[in-house]
This record gives structure tokens, sequence and C-alpha cells, in this order.
């Protein structure tokens, strides 16, 4: 079982001081803890982005792919070897800008996987500019006159894709955010967290002080997780109260149940030599 | 009487079962111990359309089809409007005349023989689905041939369910004893069953011998977008996925695709996908994750003509400067372009070792003449088969002296490649510039030695690629005239060296195989000597006439090019190479 110790890196965190990247990354250490891994058994993948630097950060395995390509790449390695527990990382313009049209697919296919975006509504590493869930109105650089679509809504988009496990964090409350990963993982599916993670040097509407003032936690409020209906309308709460936790969860068959002939089964067991193509040549003479 | 030497074309609508009657009239000749080879011709849509498939037939070893068509199966007007002028004098046609109402000055031959045959009325009398009327057009071709229908009604048996296939059947019967009742001896063809009838060889499309290959290499997860004329290779693996122990997944895009077969590489897993031009574009950019990740990879890229869409259903060899370069940066890369079925089988197995020993992206090249045309070959022999997973770690646990490092510092710059789930090794990858762990960094020196490892992987697989063929000679060493050519012109190219021969012309030809890396010593060693060269290609800027200038600072003679969507006919080539020397 890991230790805080043991999930230490050598790289340099480049991260901006207080941003809240922090509270995601100490989030996932501490459910990898929870929950008793150790390192060889979770993979995590991350796009570009700040957030996709976490792969240095975290002493586990990690891919850092390209940007948007999140979750083909974990579904990729999901689906081949299902004894790993396999996290994707993604940022707001990573996932719902570049990569929005794995979304909704990855969604339907309900490969057990964990996918945590980190939601800063900016994109930071380009030095600021909009995304798909910058407010309308948002001032940016490429946008000096205002944003000009209204924001995306992820949670409700996942919720109409039927996606089987649905919740919302906050990186400014890091222990209720881990809680949310550590059912995100427990979750037999696809597990779906947007976290709100401010960007404390480009996104200077949405701040903490920002969240902080409205946030509230849905579990407080005798919220059904059952209920897709009203999860649904719970999701376009927006202005002076905005939910946190979990929308909807429910258990569903996965991609991999459906492969009966590979079931539990890892692939990457499976010896390259030897394979017997005999029927198939005699079905072609 | 012309015996066993033969090119047969049904044409029709699409939706009328054009390429399967085709297909089954060549493995009917097949299975009477003759030679075949058959391809297809159709547009992009549904229903309508004008479609043919060309059957050829021969006593020996053929690689395409002929310039001409001695027997015409129409379904349609159209086909014989199309097709009428490609017909030998005294070649047959096979139509409906309730259906088709012909005019003397629209056919405007006076030399053809016409066979009515009452498609539509034997297939009424049957009670059966009009699409049936291909299979009587096969049984009165066959009648008109004089061949054994058993033959044909073995290949109906294989392909429907046992109701529909006696339904065909008896079609076809009608369709053969019409025809030698009303056209006996009219025909100055004949097919008969070979000493070689029953002999084993197989027939199948370059697609399904790229399946093949990657099954037989031990792929087990393939994803792929349908992008025609890829499309069959997914049509091939998804059936087959139980039985292998696969995953066959169709994903939202090619990007998906590429990048899940990065995933499922990088796990452990040997995985596959396959897309033409407009696909392999859209996977550009995780091209390059792969080798800047040293993921192996293998993809296959099957050309049609471009730009952009293009001719979506046609072939060309428009991509070859696109497969060496795609995406950012500079990174060794292996492109292969097989020639034939054969190659396809053999050459996708070495794709998979080749991906793996050097963790690099392996690009297949094929186009759609190669991928979509039929070919006979030998059953493909499990004694050649080797696999080389390079240096993937299998154990279940990792014991090394220091921490597991992804990206270690070898002399050949490939690092032993540890599965993530191995006991006692994290695997960090990266598509940034990394160290020997995998950590991002834009450190000068280390960005340096990075680039440096991975193209000392390019020295290492130069030297490899001898003992792989990158190339092969066709005809005498010394030769008046060599002709240079890849992929699918092989077929062509060999055909028209034989009618070429038979005017006792001294060439040869070098096809080249392996393209990425370039094989310059052995292309030098064929050039040196060459009195005269010749570029064969289906492309409009002779790619290859400029690999080979940059390679070897040699200019082309003379280049054959042609780039309308066709293959080019052995007939016509044979002219065109005689024209420039």
């Amino acid at each position: 079982m890991v230790t805080l110790e043991d999930l230490k890196t050598p790289a340099k965190n480049t991260w901006c001081p207080g941003c809240g990247n922090f509270g995601i990354l100490m989030g996932f250490k501490r459910t990898l803890i929870q929950l008793g891994f150790e390192r060889d058994q979770v993979v995590i993948v991350s796009g570009i982005g700040c957030h996709g630097k976490i792969v240095n950060y975290v002493n586990v395995n990690g891919f850092h792919g390209i940007h948007g390509r999140v979750l083909p790449l974990a579904t990729g390695i999901k689906l081949v070897n299902p004894n790993l527990t396999v996290v994707g990382f993604a940022g707001d313009a990573d996932c719902y800008d570049e990569g929005w049209g794995h979304f909704s697919h990855a969604i339907r296919r309900n490969v057990d996987i964990t996918l945590i975006v980190h939601n800063n509504m900016v994109l930071g590493l380009t030095t600021g500019q909009t995304t798909a869930t910058s407010q309308k109105g948002f001032k940016t650089k490429s946008t000096p006159f205002g944003s000009i679509p209204p924001m995306l809504n992820p949670i409700a988009h996942a919720l109409v894709s039927n996606c089987t496990f649905v919740a919302r964090g906050f990186a400014g409350d890091m222990m209720h955010l881990s809680g949310l990963i550590v059912e995100a993982i427990r979750h037999r599916g696809f597990a779906f967290i947007d976290v709100f993670q401010p960007c404390v040097t480009f996104n200077y509407l949405n701040t903490y002080d920002w969240f902080k003032k409205r946030v509230y936690k849905l579990e407080e409020e005798e919220h059904d997780y059952t209920d897709r209906q009203h999860a649904l309308e719970k999701s376009y709460e927006w202005g002076d109260r905005i939910p946190i936790g979990i929308f909807y969860k429910e258990e569903k068959p996965t991609y991999s149940d459906s492969l009966s002939h590979v079931k539990g089964m890892a692939l990457t067991k499976l010896p390259a030599e030897n394979v017997d193509i005999t029927p198939l040549l005699e079905s072609m003479m | 009487m012309i015996v066993n030497k033969i090119s047969v074309l049904i044409g029709g609508e699409a939706g009328a079962g054009i390429t399967r009657s085709g297909f089954l009239f060549a493995k009917a000749c097949l299975r009477g111990g003759l030679h075949v080879f058959g391809a297809n011709d159709y547009q992009s849509l549904i229903r309508g359309g004008r479609n043919f498939y060309i059957a050829r037939v021969d006593t020996e070893e053929i690689y395409s089809q002929a310039d001409t068509i001695d027997l015409l199966l129409a379904l349609n007007k159209e086909t014989i409007l199309l097709h009428k002028d490609e017909l030998v004098p005294g070649g047959g046609v096979v139509y409906d005349a309730e259906e088709i109402a012909l005019k003397a000055e629209e056919l405007n031959r006076d030399d053809l023989k016409l066979y009515s045959i009452p498609l539509r009325g034997i297939v009424k009398e049957l009670e059966g689905d009009l699409i049936m009327r291909n299979t009587v057009a096969l049984g009165a071709a066959m009648g008109l041939l004089d061949y054994d229908l058993d033959i044909l009604n073995g290949g109906l048996r294989d392909t429907f369910k046992p109701k529909v296939a006696e339904l065909n059947v008896n079609a076809a019967k009608m369709g053969y004893d019409y025809a030698q009742k009303h056209y006996a001896e009219s025909f100055a063809y004949r097919l008969k069953k070979t000493g070689a009838a029953g002999k084993r060889k197989i027939f199948l499309t370059g697609n399904e011998a790229v399946g093949l290959g990657a099954i037989q290499a031990g792929c087990k997860f393939y994803a792929a977008y349908p992008m025609t004329p890829a499309t069959g290779v997914l049509h091939f693996m998804a059936p087959l996925d139980r039985e292998y122990d696969m995953i066959v997944i169709q994903t939202e895009s090619e990007i998906a695709a590429i990048n899940m077969v990065a995933g499922a590489f990088f796990a452990g897993t040997r995985a596959m996908t396959a897309t033409s031009g407009g696909g392999f574009c859209l996977m550009s950019e995780g091209l390059g994750m792969t080798a800047m990740t040293e993921t192996p990879a293998v993809i296959m890229l099957a050309q049609r003509p471009g730009p952009s869409t293009g001719l979506p259903t046609y072939s060309g060899q428009g991509d070859l400067r696109f497969a060496i370069h795609a995406s950012q940066g500079e990174f060794p890369r292996v492109v292969i372009a097989p020639g034939d079925v054969e190659e396809c089988f053999y050459k996708t197995v070495d794709a998979f070792n080749l991906a793996e020993k050097f963790q690099i992206p392996v690009i297949i090249i094929t186009d759609k003449y190669l991928v979509e045309s039929h070919g006979v070959v030998e059953p493909f022999d499990p004694n050649r088969i080797r696999i080389d997973r390079g240096l993937l770690l299998t154990e279940d646990e990792y014991v090394g002296e220091e921490e597991y490092k992804r990206y270690k510092f070898t002399d050949e710059g490939v690092s032993p490649r540890a599965m993530p789930g191995m006991k006692g090794a994290v695997v960090r990858t990266s598509a940034n510039e990394h160290d020997e762990h995998g950590y991002t960094t834009d450190d000068p020196e280390l960005t340096t030695k990075m680039m440096d490892k991975r193209f000392k992987k390019l020295d290492v697989l130069i030297k490899e690629l001898e003992n792989y063929e990158p190339t092969k000679l066709y005809g005498p060493e010394e030769a008046d005239a060599t002709i240079l050519g890849w992929g699918s012109t092989k077929g062509p190219i060999k055909e028209a060296m034989k009618l070429l021969s038979e005017e006792e012309l001294k060439i040869n030809y070098l096809q080249i195989i392996y393209l990425s890396p370039f094989p310059v010593a052995n292309v030098q060693r064929i050039l040196k000597s060459a009195k005269k060269t010749v570029v064969v290609e289906n492309n409009k800027t002779s790619q290859l006439s400029s690999l080979i200038r940059e390679h070897l600072l040699m200019t082309i003679d003379h280049k054959i090019l042609q780039y309308n969507g066709r293959p080019f006919n052995p007939g016509e080539l044979s002219q065109r190479i005689k024209e420039v020397l």
C-alpha cells in the first residue's frame, strides 16, 4: 500500500502558487492511499495543459499524451488490461474543446475508467484564452470584448449521455473532492468528475472566493443520486448557488461485460506466438 | 477455340451482388485448377451506379486484370454501353433481352456474340429474389464455357445459407441449361478443369491478407473508423474477435483509433488500425505521439486518389511522401509497401515485429487496387512466421538494480519496455520531451540526447532491414532497362514484363518494398549498372523518383505515371514502356 512518501516524485512542480491543481493532486494522492493501491496497479493518463503535468507529480504509471485525447488513450489501456485502475486527467479545454468528440463516446461505452476534469474555465498554459466552460461575456486575450457563446454544461451533457457516474468537485475542498474520487474509482463503469479548479493567474472571475460563496454539497440537501431527472435539474443550477457532489450514479454493464470472450481477461497476458490461422485459410480455399 | 484463358466482366447496379458474383466465378475457376485474378470497380453510392468485377482466368500465374474483355455479363444496359469497346472481336455478351432493349446503332459492334438469357424470367419462375439474376448469369456463363457447374455450386453452398444456396444452385442450373440449349458450341471460349484442380490455394483480398497477418502476428486489439478502402480489414476482423481473443472496436474517429492503439500497445498488447488518406491525416498527431513516447504502433494506410476526398472508391499512390513525413518533428518510422496479397500477409507480420523491436510506428502503405482485389496465393506458411517482441519485459515482476527507467539510455537506443502493472516498476511515458524516467524536460542537453537516442534506433533499423528483403528484383540482373515501382503496380508491371519478354526485350524490375528507411544500398546496387531507368507509379509527381533523387542523387530517365484512379492495364503499360526504351 502506498504512502504519501511513495507517491512523491523528484519532478519540480511548476504550477503557480495557489493553483487549484494542488487540491486535485493532494485529493488524488489521498485517494490512492485510502484505497490501498500499489504504485504499479494504477495508470494515470493526462492531456495537454497545466493539468497534464500531473503525470510528473504522482509516482504511479503514467501516460502524458496529447491535447484532447485522454479518453481514447485511457480506453485502449483499460480494455486490454482490466486489472489496471485507469484514471484520466484532462483540462476543460482539453476535454470540452479539443477532445469534446470523445466525451460522449467514452460515456456511451461505459468503460470502467475515471475521468477527472480540471475545470478552471480558462486556458491557462497558453496564457489566458476562453474555453468551452468560460462564462458568457468573459474577457480574455482572445475575447477582448467578451466571450460570445454561452458556457457549455458538462454535467448536463454527461447526464443526457447516460453517464453512470456524474459528480462535481471543488479543488478548494480537498477532503470532499478526495471522497468523490474514492467513489469514482470504486464505481464500476465510466465515472466523471468535473472539478472547479481556480486558475489564480488567468481567471479573475471564477476565483476561490467566487466558488466558496456559491458551492454547496448535494449530499447535504437530500439529493437522490439515483434520480436522473432531478440530477438534470440540479445540473442547471448556476448563479448564487452551485451544487457539488454526486449528481447521479447507477450500475450498468460496462463495455467489457459485453465482450463475453475477454471478460476480465488481460489481453496483455496472451502470447503473440503460435496463433493458428489454419481454419481461416481453409475457409478461403 | 480458346481454352482456359478468359477475361470476364460482370457489371450492374450497386446492390446487385456484382462483387460476390465475380468472386464466385473466379473461385470456381480456381477450384478447377486455374489461375485467377479478380478486381472490382464501384462508385461511392449504395444503390444504382455502375459496378463491375473483372475475373481473369489463365493456366499460368497472372497478377492483374487484362486490357480486354472476352465475356461480358451485363445486368443492366449501362454495363454494355460502358464496356462494349473493351470486348475483343468475337467477345460474348450475356444479357436479358426482355429487360434490355439494345439497338444495333447503340452497340455499334457487329463482331460480338449476343447471348440473351431470360435472367428475370428464370428468377420469377423460381419465385426467388431479383438479386438472383446474377446467379442465373453466372450459370449461363458456365454453360457457354461448358465448365463443370458442380464447382460453382460448391461455391454457392459455401457462400449462402442452405435454403438460399439451393435456390441459387437451381438458378445457376437453369441459366446453364438455357445457354447450353440455345447457344451450344457458339462461343469460342472454353473452361476446363485441369490437373491442378483441388490443389489447396487461397483466394483473398489485400485487406483480408493484412487482417490475417495481424491475427497471425498476435494482434489482440484492432480499432478503426470505417473508411474506404481500408474498411475491409475491420469487416474481416470483427467476426473473428471471439475465436482469436481480440477486441475489435469501431471508434468515433481515426483520432480515437490511433490513440486507443497507442494505449493498447503501451499496456503491452499488439494492436493495429487501418484507414485511408483522410483518416491518416487525423491520425498524424497520434502518430507523432507514438514516436515520441516510443510506443509501437501499426497502421495500414490504404490510398485512394486525393487531394481531399478525391475519388473515394478508386486507387492511387499519392500518399507516399505523406506516409514518410506525416506529423511534426523528426523521428524514425518504417513505411512498408506490399505489392501483392502474399506480401500483405507476411509484411504485416514484419510490421508488428519491427514496431515492437524498435518501439516505433510502422505504416503499411497499400491502395484500393491492392486491398480490394482478389489474388491467389499458396496457403501461408506458419514456419515462415517469427514473432519478435524486442525488449518487452514479460516477467511479472521487475527486478533491477535501479528503479525502472522507461527511456533508459542504451547502446542501440532501444530501452527495455515494461508493461504497466508489472510489480515493482513504474512505467511513465510522455509525449513531451522527457528524461530517462519519463519526466518532462526542456533541458537542452537532455533534449539532444533523447533525440539522438531515438535516432540511434534508425542506424540499427537500417541494418536490420537487410534481413527483411527491402527490395526484390525480377528478371535478369543485367538488362537494357530497369523498371522501378512500389506497391500495387507490381501486378501490372509483372504482366507487362511478360508481354515485353515475348518481344525479346531485356528488362528487369526492382520492387521497392521498404520505403522508409529507404534501402539505399539495395537500390544503388541495381541502379549502378542499370542502363535505363523507368519509374512506374500511380501518382502525378512521381514520388518514388524524388526519393531516389534524394537518397541516391540519381535522376530517373523516364517516368510512366497514371493518376486517373485506375490501375495500369498491362498491355497499355507495356506499350508505354516500349515507347520510352
